[in-house]
């Protein structure tokens, strides 16, 4: 069952030359076939060019080269600029767009060996929480196929549960990589902004955009974040600061770790799905880690900031697409503005043209201030929580998200409703900090997430402690029913 | 604070996106009930606040050596566009 291998045990089996990249990358592209029909978690299949970077990546392992990504197979999300890939974007606006080069997180992960199986569905632009949004229609959660998997990244989050690739890539903007990890249950890292270069990434809104990663487990997610991460001069937003051997500090004690219980995310919390997080609690405690609660009180402002805010950011970077250069052009245009209204209107969903216009809104003259400016002010008053609670704390933590998936098609006529999904997760994005989801039980049958956000650049120590959390518990093991097989 | 459908039509216009009538009513509605959602914001107390446009701060614009570092791949660039001709990009006639 190569499929239900962590990426430690296919490394393992690579280097004793029980199995080799060309026949995982087989194993997988036939689950996929099998699979994603019924998931929809995939928008482009690469077989062909998967096959052969398998048999490139054994070439180099026969030449000598080794190294923990070599061989193994991976799902990008589609919002990644591939070379010669379709990178849609989910979008009807790139459905023939072409990427001429490719991400610095592609070229990183390309380097070290591992195979692109193919590109994952994802919500239109990375704006949703259901991957609804998209044009190549939702994504089921193998859990329940009724249900959601959560969004943005929710082919990557679906692909991963269903064990089609080893690991998937994602992105998170408001929790776009937590959320859809929480819902399918897998472990999910939304890493510091500018740890992780941006480079190649379809830009939703600059200023909380970070790449991760949706794996089975820490110890997995661990060994990919090391070769995302580091300093790139082709994102002018890039951090110049060693990456740490996150694997080499998994091990490690958490006695006399200062956990923040955060107050806020449990108003309004059901009583069971609450009952889970402090079950997690009591794994931590009985590994030597301190509970205390502690508020931040401007948090519950963090949705109607980030709606003044991302809309503003996105109407902005989407000016892009004109119909001029490439993506959608509309038919006759009988002039350049009928050419931009036109191509923008079909091009585009209903989701995007909404957040498009929000942004152009909160941005115009007579409102910049009420709105934008107001809303940069209490970005830095949402920020200035965090810090306060990282001088009495090591680590927060919480659930990821209010609620387990829910139904498809139960939340998309109603925007406000959609948007409070992310009320767990978008403060993490506003401050710039690191976040990780991991699985910590079940309601009726569908995965919830804990959720652990930490002090800038503490990726480190939020994998330590998911990785010993995994150790004590085997919530990160469970498969919905049948993809283990 | 609700918007009219004049409003949305501004707004639409100046995103330039093309709203259809059947999307028309839609907009308006959600659109107002986002703008009155992120009305909570006015509750906060921000008086002498600096406002956050950069979730780290102090980092400063790098600067690189004058040096050439992009070839030209002008071809391949342009195999995604529309409607190029001679090296061009071609849009309806501007001036008359």
């Amino acid at each position: 069952m190569l499929h239900n291998l962590s990426i430690g045990e296919l490394g393992r089996a690579l280097r004793a030359g029980k199995t080799s990249s060309v026949e995982i990358t087989r194993h997988f592209l036939s689950r996929i076939e099998r699979l994603n029909p019924a998931l929809n978690a995939l928008i482009t299949v690469t077989a062909e060019q998967a096959l052969a970077a398998a048999a490139a990546a054994d070439g180099r392992r026969a030449a000598g080269e080794q190294g923990p990504l070599l061989g193994i197979p991976l799902i990008h999300k589609d919002i990644f600029c591939t070379d010669g890939v379709r990178t849609s974007c989910g979008s009807r606006m790139l459905d023939n767009f072409i990427a001429p080069y490719d991400a610095t997180v592609v070229t990183r992960l390309k380097e070290a060996g591992t195979v692109m199986l193919a590109k994952a569905n994802m919500d239109e632009f990375a704006m949703g929480s259901s991957n609804e949004t998209s044009f190549y229609g939702p994504v089921k959660n193998p859990w329940d196929t009724r249900k959601v998997p959560g969004g943005s990244s929710g082919g990557s989050a679906a692909a991963a549960a269903a064990r089609m690739a080893a690991f998937t890539t994602g992105t998170d903007t408001g929790g776009s990589i937590r959320q859809p990890a929480a819902l399918t249950g897998v472990t999910g890292v939304k890493p510091t902004y500018g740890r992780v270069s941006r480079y190649g990434m379809i830009a939703f809104a600059s200023s909380l955009d970070q790449a991760g990663v949706l794996a089975r487990s820490a110890e997995d997610a661990a060994i990919v974040l090391a070769v995302m991460a580091g300093f790139d001069p082709k994102d002018s937003t890039s951090i110049d600061t060693p990456v740490p051997d996150y694997s080499a500090a998994l091990e490690e004690p958490l006695a006399g770790l200062k956990i923040g219980l955060l107050r806020e995310f449990f108003d309004g919390l059901e009583a069971r799905n609450a009952a889970l997080i402090h079950d997690a609690l009591k794994v931590y405690r009985s590994l030597g880690a301190q509970t205390v609660e502690v508020s931040l009180p401007h948090l519950p402002l963090s949705v109607p900031t980030y709606y003044v805010v991302a809309p503003a950011e996105c109407s902005s970077n989407l000016s892009r697409f004109d119909g001029v250069r490439f993506g959608h052009r509309c038919e006759n245009p009988k002039d350049l503005l009928d050419l931009y209204k036109r191509s923008r209107g079909e091009g585009f969903g209903a989701e995007v043209k909404r957040r498009i216009m929000t942004g152009t809104y909160v941005l115009s003259a007579g409102y910049f201030d009420a709105y934008y400016l107001k809303a940069q002010k209490v970005r830095r008053l949402i920020t200035d929580d965090f810090r306060a609670a990282f001088a009495q704390v090591d680590l927060l933590i919480g659930p990821t998200t209010p609620t387990p998936a829910f139904d498809i098609g139960a939340k998309v006529d109603d925007p406000i409703t959609m948007y409070l999904n992310d009320i767990y997760t978008i403060g993490a994005n506003l401050a710039g900090l690191p976040g990780l989801s991991l699985p910590c039980g079940l309601v009726e049958g569908l995965p919830m997430g804990l959720q652990l956000i930490g002090p800038h650049f503490s990726e480190s120590r939020l994998l330590n402690a998911a990785h010993r959390y995994q150790t004590a518990t085997e919530w990160h093991m469970q498969a919905p029913r049948g993809y283990d097989q | 604070m609700n918007l009219t459908r004049q409003d949305v039509e501004k707004i639409a216009h100046l995103a330039r996106l093309n709203i259809t009538e059947q999307e028309m009513p839609v907009y308006v509605t959600s659109l107002s009930s986002i703008v009155n959602f992120v009305d909570e914001l006015s509750r906060a107390e921000t008086g002498a606040v600096l406002p956050m446009a950069h979730p780290l701060d102090g980092q400063h614009q790098r600067l690189r050596a004058d040096a050439v570092s992009e070839s030209d791949n002008h071809e391949k660039y342009q195999a995604n566009a529309p409607a190029v001709q001679a090296g061009l990009y071609i849009v309806p006639r501007v001036i008359e």
